[in-house]
């Protein structure tokens, strides 16, 4: 049970972004991919998500190639969390939460009671459900990411995949968005996630990838990948290493 | 608050509205008819029995007021959907239903038969068929650059063949014979329903009804394409075929309108927010509320045209001038129910 990208070169349509990256994401593990901006990370995640076409190599989806797929067998695998965004329309926290048993449903069906309580019980897993009939666009960033977690949970996928999930999210709501990412692998969900915060990888991840200039630079367990050197050579600047006792945090130079 | 009421709640306030609108339009106007004998006409001709209304009255209700009062919801109801769903697809609240040229196809199609001094019949299927076209040719053209946004190249080349539809519409005005030709032309493009009969209807229900009901339809994935494209298509939404039904659906509803009333502003702009306002965004409930209103609206509307003063007021105008105030009071008090 993997999400894997095979030897994938990936980009825009006319402008190729990375080559050469393999990168595996297990049922039941965090994978983070750390690198600075502009060196691919989104692209790299959208490609894994099918939303972009490879450019050569190939994605994977439990054995199967991506591009074979339909769009909605491949929602029924992956869930996608995008950067929270305030949208263009008021709906409600529950509807928006509805809005991920889509690929659930007919094309002319409505969400069924079923459907429902698999939404009150996702909002409730993310400690969300007195929010459920607030307009989605009065509500905290913080908040705005835990529904979008929750909606891409209601899409009861194997895999979550979620684009900087902390980006633009104060220090305590990083913590708390993060703890739930780290909750969804103890479910048996593969995670992937991108970030350009040594330390969230550091503390959240199983396993990092580090990305720059669209190629792979390295890839392992946190603890082995992530030190000054590979820092400092990944980010071209200066990085001090913080340990007390088992902890280790990286700050910038 | 995203939503006032429930889809009971809007649906039963739209129908106020619309039964507010059919009881001030029949009892207003050269020949007021009361609701007690709108009401007998009504019945008696449900159950086949000969009413005892006068003949006078009887005529007024089923060939003159009657067809006219169904072409004003019929035209609302249509606007205020069609506004709706392309507000939706097109993620902006400040969508009208002629964002993707259906309004100017069809002024040049009515234009063109105008100015060959073709029949009514002939002008209406000319203006409804230069929708069709017009909208059908900026979606071949949107869908074939490649780029990033679609919605926006979507929205852009409807602007574009717009306004050369635009410049169709000025030539032929300019060639026009200006005593017989170009007050026709004037008067069809700021919208009427003033010489409505009871052959109109049905080129008017049946594109309306078939659009109207594929919206409903699909309301629940309408909900997802409001999300940006990429979002829409995680949640397993196929973006491309969906946005093409919905946008069919939306202008053959439009169109029809367009083709038996001419050019009417401002309605499917400001009945979605009102709806909105009332029962917030998912296109479940919005829909029919929207639907209800819109016609409600444009019935009160075509009341005030045809009787406020001696000649009749076009349409466009009076929904530029009620619709202004209205939308500004929208701006201020409902700013919440859409941002």
């Amino acid at each position: 049970m993997t999400l894997a990208a095979q030897d994938l070169s990936f980009g825009y349509p006319g402008r190729t972004i990375g080559a050469g990256v393999s990168v595996t994401v297990a049922c039941g593990e965090a994978l983070a991919l750390l690198g600075p901006n502009g060196g691919g990370k989104t692209t790299l995640l959208k490609t894994m998500l099918g939303l972009l076409k490879p450019h050569a190599g190939m994605v994977t989806l439990d054995g199967l190639a991506l591009t074979d797929m339909s769009v909605s067998e491949r929602a029924r695998r992956i869930g996608y969390v995008p950067q929270a965004h305030a949208g263009a329309f008021a709906f409600a926290v529950r509807d928006v939460v509805l809005m991920g048993r889509t690929v659930h449903q007919g094309l002319f069906a409505s969400p069924t009671q079923a459907d429902r309580s698999i939404v009150e019980s996702k909002l409730d897993e993310l400690g969300i459900a007195h929010l459920a009939d607030r307009p989605y666009t009065m509500i905290s960033g913080g908040e705005r990411q835990l529904v979008l977690i929750a909606r891409a949970l209601a899409q009861e996928p194997r895999y979550i995949v979620l684009d900087e999930p902390t980006a633009s999210l104060d220090f305590g709501n990083q913590g708390k968005v993060m703890r739930q990412i780290n909750a969804l692998t103890t479910k048996g969900l593969g995670v992937l996630f991108t970030t350009h915060d040594p330390n969230q990888a550091m503390r959240y991840a199983d396993r990092v990838a580090l990305l720059g200039d669209g190629r792979l630079v390295a890839e392992g367990a946190p603890t082995d990948v992530l030190d000054a050197t590979a820092l400092s050579d990944l980010y071209k600047g200066n990085v001090f290493v913080v340990q007390q006792r088992d902890i280790k945090a990286f700050l910038p130079g | 608050m995203t939503a006032r009421f429930g889809a009971f709640g809007g649906i039963t306030i739209g129908l106020i509205l619309l039964l507010l609108g059919v009881a001030v339009a029949f009892s207003v106007g050269r020949f007021p008819i009361s609701i007690g004998d709108l009401v007998l006409a009504l019945w008696s001709k449900l159950l086949g029995q000969p009413s005892g209304l006068p003949p006078a009255v009887e005529a007024v209700i089923f060939n003159i007021r009657g067809p006219r009062v169904l072409a004003a919801i019929l035209c609302g109801a249509a606007l205020a959907v069609a506004g709706a769903a392309f507000q939706g697809l097109f993620r902006n609240p400040l969508v009208s239903p002629d964002i993707l040229g259906a309004s100017s196809g069809a002024a040049l199609g009515a234009i063109l038969g105008i100015f060959f001094s073709l029949g009514v019949f002939a002008i209406q299927a000319l203006a409804f068929a230069g929708g069709l076209v017009a909208v059908a040719l900026v979606y071949l053209i949107g869908s074939s650059i490649r780029s990033g946004d679609v919605v926006l190249v979507l929205v852009l080349t409807g602007v574009v063949i717009g306004s050369l539809l635009g410049a169709g519409v000025g030539l032929l005005k300019y060639l026009a014979d200006p005593y017989n030709q170009l007050p026709a032309m004037t008067f069809w493009l700021l919208g009427s329903l003033s010489g409505t009969d009871r052959n109109d209807l049905l080129p008017l229900f049946g594109p309306i009804g078939f659009g109207t009901v594929v919206l409903l339809a699909l309301r629940w994935r309408m909900n997802v394409m409001s999300l940006p494209e990429e979002e829409a298509q995680a949640l397993g939404v196929s973006t491309g075929p969906l946005r093409l039904a919905i946008v069919a659906a939306a202008t053959l509803v439009t169109a029809a309108s367009v083709a038996a009333a001419g050019i009417i502003g401002w309605v499917g702009l400001i009945v979605p927010h009102m709806a909105r306002f009332l029962v917030g965004p998912e296109f479940g409930r919005l829909v029919p509320t929207a639907a209800l209103l819109g016609g409600g609206y444009l019935l009160l509307i075509d009341t005030l045209a045809r009787s406020a003063s001696q000649v009749e007021i076009p349409l466009g105008i009076l929904t530029a001038v009620i619709g202004t105030p209205v939308f500004i009071w929208l701006l201020v008090s409902a700013r919440k129910s859409w941002s």
